[in-house]
This record gives C-alpha cells, structure tokens and sequence, in this order.
C-alpha cells in the first residue's frame, strides 16, 4: 500500500468513526463519572465555562437533528486535530538532509500537514 | 476519564499545568527526533484517530462505560514523545472546542491520560519486546499488554492527584480501589482496540510503525531467502 493511500484509508477510518459510529456509543457515565458519583466526588462539581459553545458536548449548536449534530461536530473534531496536530508534527519535526533518496514525498505529503 | 472544573483544587491543578507545560515541552523536542516527512503525517493522523476513538465510550460492568485514552497506541505508532504530543493536541481541544475535561482541570488531564498513559504504556510495550520473539505477533501482544495497564495506571494517578488536591472529603482507599476496579475493565477495551489498530497497521505498512523498528532487519534477511533458492533451482 502507498503511503498516500494508507494515511487516506487512516483518515477514513477516523471520519467514519467519529461521523458515525460515536452516534451508536454508550451513554453511560465513564469510569471516572460513576466513581465521582458514587464516592460524593461529583459534588464539587462546576460548569465548564464553555459548555455553551457552539460545539460543546460533541454536538454542533443550531443543528436539530441529533444524528448529524453528532456526526458533523465528529467530522469537525476530527479536521480540528487534524490541522492542529499535522501542522505542529510538520513544524517541528526532523529536515531530511539531502542525502535521502526520496525527494517527491515531502511534495506529496505536505498537503496533510 | 475526563476530570471536569472542581474536582481538584486550585494549588494543585496550577502545579498540575506547570508539569503538563514542562511535560509537553519536553516531549515536542523529543518528537523532533522521532519525526521525519513521512511519520509527521502520521503523527497527526493518529492524533486524529485518537480523537474518534475517545468519542467510542463502549460499556462495562454495572452501566458504566469507558473509552479509549490512547496515550499506548500513540507511542507505539509514532514514537513516545509524538505520542505524547498527539494525545495532548487531542485532550486541549476537547477541553477548548467541545466542553470535555475542565480548562483548571487541562494539566490534571494532560498528566492522567497523555503522559501517565504513554510512559507506563511504552515503557511496558519497550520491556516486553525485550524478553519477547521479535515478531509482529509479539509487538501486537506487547502493544495488548501495554495499553492494558496504561488505564489503571492513569487511574491510580487520578487517585494520587486527588488524594493531594481533592475538594470532597472522601475516602482515598475506597476511591483508589473503586477507580482500580473499574478502569482494570475499561483497561481490557484499550488493549483490544490497541491491539487491533497496531497490528492492523502493522499488516498493511509495518514500516510506519515506530515500535516496531527492530522487525525491519528480519523482513531484510527474508528477502535473501527467495535468492538463494534461486541458486539452489541454478544448481538443479
């Protein structure tokens, strides 16, 4: 399998399974909810100051039907990582001096970061 | 595992983003090194799967549910400080962009699920490989095992932290053995989606994968195999 074609079967992966497959995930309090709950952690619970914004509990505010609010703030999430962590790898990471025999990958794969 | 606002108090969540801040600093000059043209994408193609897997709360015992916290198979696919890095990217925008983990409780989460995770995580996957066969099976095993105790480990961490920093006053020893109890299941659920992603990956470009550098001298000698056959076949 190319390289070009692995990350794009990758990324697939992903869109699918934040755009719609973590519509069908439990909704059960997570491991560290129930124990909170249970113990009397939860009490001393606050309101996230940005639970009003336009994303806020994975869903996309303005957007009625539950299942693309779900699936599109997935799909968002997932660009938003994406484009943050692609960008600050490709910053940062290694230069290939010119002795590396490859020379269109770098061309190719930019796109990504 | 999201810690929310209020759980920890102000002294200790301030030390706990002092130490996410160095945490986080050190671990984007490590990935300097472990990151060149080819693996960068794929840093942040796994920080991006990260983020869709930890949307995958499946359930466990007694209607509670866990998701992926990512910081074993990060390491394993893309070195341990990129790994790092990626599960941080990942946990700050969650926080920023859809309310999940508290903005006092940013350093608290980054501490539990990126670097607790990714060290206890990569240095059992590092150890394994050690004693291990140097096969894929093994790495996929070792990448089991890893992601297994990396969960309760970032469990015991939560409980240490709240244990210094808690708001309520509770029992520390009920909370250790519950969140132990709990996140041991939840555990079982990173391994096998760790495992699977890892070997996956491994089936299709196991040259991508950053834990398992040393197989590569294997699939070179296998290579020699059909040259010499064709020797013999020349004798024949």
């Amino acid at each position: 399998m190319t390289t070009k074609r692995f990350f794009a079967a990758f990324l697939l992966v992903s869109l699918v399974l934040a755009g719609i497959v973590s519509y069908y995930a439990s909704g059960s309090p997570d491991g560290l909810e129930k124990v909170a709950e249970e113990e009397g952690i939860s009490a001393e619970e606050k309101d996230h100051a940005l639970g009003d914004s336009p994303l806020g509990d994975y869903g996309v505010k303005g957007v009625d039907n539950e299942w693309v609010s779900a699936g599109l703030s997935g799909v968002i999430g997932v660009g938003a990582v994406l484009l943050v962590g692609g960008g600050l790898f490709w910053a940062v990471r290694r230069r290939e001096p010119a002795g590396e025999p490859r020379e269109k990958a770098p061309a190719g794969t930019s796109g990504q970061g | 595992m999201h810690v929310p606002d209020g759980f920890i108090d102000a002294p200790v969540s301030i030390a706990a983003g002092a130490v996410a801040v160095a945490g986080v600093g050190i671990a984007l000059r490590g990935a300097r090194r472990e990151l060149d043209d080819r693996t960068a994408p794929l840093a942040g193609l796994t920080a991006a799967f990260v983020f869709a897997a930890q949307m995958l709360n499946f359930p466990v015992a007694g209607g509670t549910s866990g998701h992926l916290l990512g910081g074993a198979l990060a390491a394993i696919l893309v070195g341990p400080y990129a790994g790092m890095v990626a599960v941080s990217v990942v946990l700050i925008l969650q926080a920023l962009l859809f309310a999940d983990g508290g903005l006092s409780a940013l350093g608290v989460n980054i501490i539990l699920m990126s670097l607790v995770t990714v060290a206890v995580g990569y240095g059992t996957f590092r150890l394994l490989l050690r004693v291990l066969p140097k096969t894929r099976a093994s790495v996929s095993g070792a990448a089991f095992v890893a992601a297994l105790l990396s969960v309760p480990a970032s469990a015991l961490a939560f409980t240490l932290i709240y244990a210094v920093g808690g708001t309520a006053d509770v029992s520390i020893g009920t909370v250790a053995a519950a969140m132990l109890g709990v996140h041991v299941l939840i555990g079982i659920g990173e391994a096998l989606i760790t495992a699977v992603t890892v070997s996956s990956v491994l089936a299709v470009r196991p040259d991508l994968v950053y834990g398992a550098r040393g197989l590569l001298k294997p699939a070179e000698l296998r290579t020699a195999r059909p040259a010499a056959s064709q020797v013999r076949g020349e004798a024949t």
